[in-house]
């Protein structure tokens, strides 16, 4: 490939350049990674933050009356104020750092869950979540008997607000936990509507960002939500890290979710007695090198700025809409109007197994199955699965013409 | 652009993929088994009709899978019609080492000619995360195999 296109005020060729393994081959030919929603690939910058805690200012926080610890809790806590400032958070104590997304809605769903929610009260999802935030919530419903709704998807892709109202219509619904961004339809949900929508039926929301906080600038306040969850490692951080904001409010009210270590204030034979928000959700040693490097992945991606990655998103997936579209016998999920760098797609003539083995001798890395979204294949009646291209910063127009051209070849391959 | 791949889709494969061979259910099967891998979703049934000595009388599968997966399940089902339990078993465990190695040292001593037939798929070994879809009908012959008249058995190739 020659090189990329440069988006005006955005230089993909120098951002390239901030990632050591886009240079690399494979089977001889240049890697085309778009496998970013899944996981997405590391910039220099967070490497090097991530090795210069480990060589110079590394101990266990929140412990030691020594330099190196008070210099590793300096670090931890800042990484803390990035974060809360990244999703302007009112307060750095609303973040609570934890290892995944899966972890933060986990901690949510048995935490606030069997905590606060009570029988008889129901938990609302959409039919497009990642089973992230679907199994918890099942696993809810067996344990305590609180209802599971399922909030419908129009076939175009989007959440159906009109369901989502008569869900909660009955007034019995404690929290609503829909994805803000779909892993599969690359949907981005009005956040700000489906909260208010919840608030005023008397729910809580819980919004899973693991790919809205890459993909869009989050104001947790302008949205308004009441739970926000996100990963470092599709944010261009480490994996081992993810991030559940959640109001003070919320968070005193709802018990701890693991014991141990960090999250007492006193502990004798008979009891403990717990440690303010948010120490109380962060029992043991937590991921303090991973948050060094969450820290330096938000200043990596805060310095080219959200609008100006969003502007340059917004013109690979107009790109990939129209030249995905023109390839007979393929099939795009979801034609949402707001919409973030995510295709799923089927051929139809070949498995996306089979498929994405193809793909992968021309070098172009996609994901194929159902992406953790089993329910949402089978609402649009694609059980096979789809192979899905997901996009990152560093993603090129150029890269979207090779696949569209690779996947038209890939059709008379199987014809 | 995908010349190579030519090796693992080779002719014989895509038709078996196209167009399996035994893709029905059998009715009053004595064994059957239902195979998943539970990673990619692909899903197949397998009925087996055994003489009273103990042979495969007839072998047949319904499910749904990618191209190799399929074929594997039709390049089976025609392989082990007439073979005994044992025989089947035995061409499995050659199978398995062929779709990892992509080779099959103990081929030339009885069973050469179904092992030849199943030589096509051979090429799956140098896709590691392919040999699974190559297995799976041969893990799930197994789980009938052991299975008794009327149980339907589970196999998994994960």
């Amino acid at each position: 490939m020659d090189g990329p296109i440069l988006s005006a005020g955005f230089d993909v060729a120098r951002i390239r350049q901030d990632f050591p393994i886009l240079s690399q081959t494979v089977r001889g030919k240049p890697l085309v990674f778009l496998d970013s929603g899944a996981s997405a690939q590391k910039p220099r910058q967070m490497i090097e933050a991530m090795v210069r805690c480990m060589e110079t200012a590394y101990a266990n926080v929140h412990r030691g009356a020594y330099h190196l610890s008070e210099q590793a809790t300096e670090a931890y806590e800042a990484a803390r104020a990035a974060v809360a400032r990244f999703l302007n958070a009112a307060d750095p104590r609303e973040i609570i750092f934890t290892g995944s997304s899966t972890m933060a809605i986990n901690l949510v769903a048995h935490s606030y869950g069997r905590g606060v929610l009570r029988p008889g009260q129901a938990v609302v999802v959409s039919e497009m979540e990642h089973h992230a935030n679907l199994v918890p919530w099942q696993m809810l419903r067996d344990d305590t008997g609180i209802e599971l709704r399922f909030c419908r998807v129009t076939d175009a892709g989007e959440l159906d607000l009109e369901d989502l109202a008569a869900k909660l219509a009955d007034g019995k619904v404690g929290l609503v936990a829909v994805t803000h961004m779909s892993n599969v339809l690359g949907t981005v949900t009005p956040a700000q509507r489906i909260t208010a929508m919840a608030h005023a039926a008397g729910a809580k929301v819980l919004l899973d960002g693991s790919q809205a906080a890459v993909h869009r600038q989050v104001d947790v306040q302008a949205i308004g939500a009441d739970f926000y969850a996100f990963t470092g490692h599709k944010l261009y951080g480490p994996t081992g890290i993810g991030v559940l904001w959640a109001r003070l409010e919320h968070q005193e009210r709802m018990p701890p979710f693991m014991g141990g270590g960090d999250m007492i204030s006193l502990v004798t034979q008979e009891r403990s007695e717990w440690a303010p928000p948010p120490a109380k959700f962060e029992a043991g040693t937590p991921p303090i090198i991973e948050a060094v490097g969450l820290h330096a992945a938000i200043d990596y991606v805060t310095a080219i700025g959200m609008p100006a990655l969003e502007a340059h998103e917004r013109q690979l997936v107009d790109h990939a809409m129209r030249r995905l579209s023109d390839i007979e016998g393929l099939t795009l999920l979801g034609r949402a109007q707001d919409r973030g760098g995510v295709f799923a797609f089927a051929l139809d003539n070949a498995h996306p197994h089979d498929l994405s083995t193809l793909l992968d001798r021309a070098g172009i890395a996609v994901r194929a199955g159902r992406h953790c979204a089993e329910p949402l294949h089978a609402r649009f009646g694609l059980e096979a699965g789809t192979c899905r291209a997901s996009f990152g910063l560093y993603t090129t127009e150029q890269e979207v013409d090779y696949l569209a051209d690779a996947l038209t070849k890939a059709r008379e391959f199987f014809t | 652009m995908f010349d190579d791949l030519r090796d693992l889709y080779q002719e014989v494969i895509l038709d078996h993929g196209r167009k399996p061979r035994n893709f029905r259910r059998l009715e009053n099967a004595d064994r059957s088994a239902r195979g998943d891998n539970p990673m990619c979703g692909d899903r197949m049934g397998l009925f087996l009709k055994l003489t009273p000595d103990g042979h495969i009388a007839d072998a047949a599968f319904q499910g749904r899978g990618c191209a190799i997966s399929m074929a594997s399940a039709s390049l089976m089902t025609e392989t082990v019609k007439g073979k005994t339990a044992a025989e089947a078993e035995e061409l499995g465990t050659r199978f398995r080492g062929l779709a990892m190695t992509g080779t099959c040292p103990d081929c030339g001593t009885g069973l050469a000619d179904e092992m030849e037939r199943l030589q096509p798929l051979s090429g799956v070994h140098e896709y590691p995360s392919r040999v699974k879809c190559a297995t799976l009908a041969w893990h799930t012959l197994n789980a009938a195999l052991e299975g008794t008249p009327g149980e339907e058995r589970m196999a998994s190739s994960e």
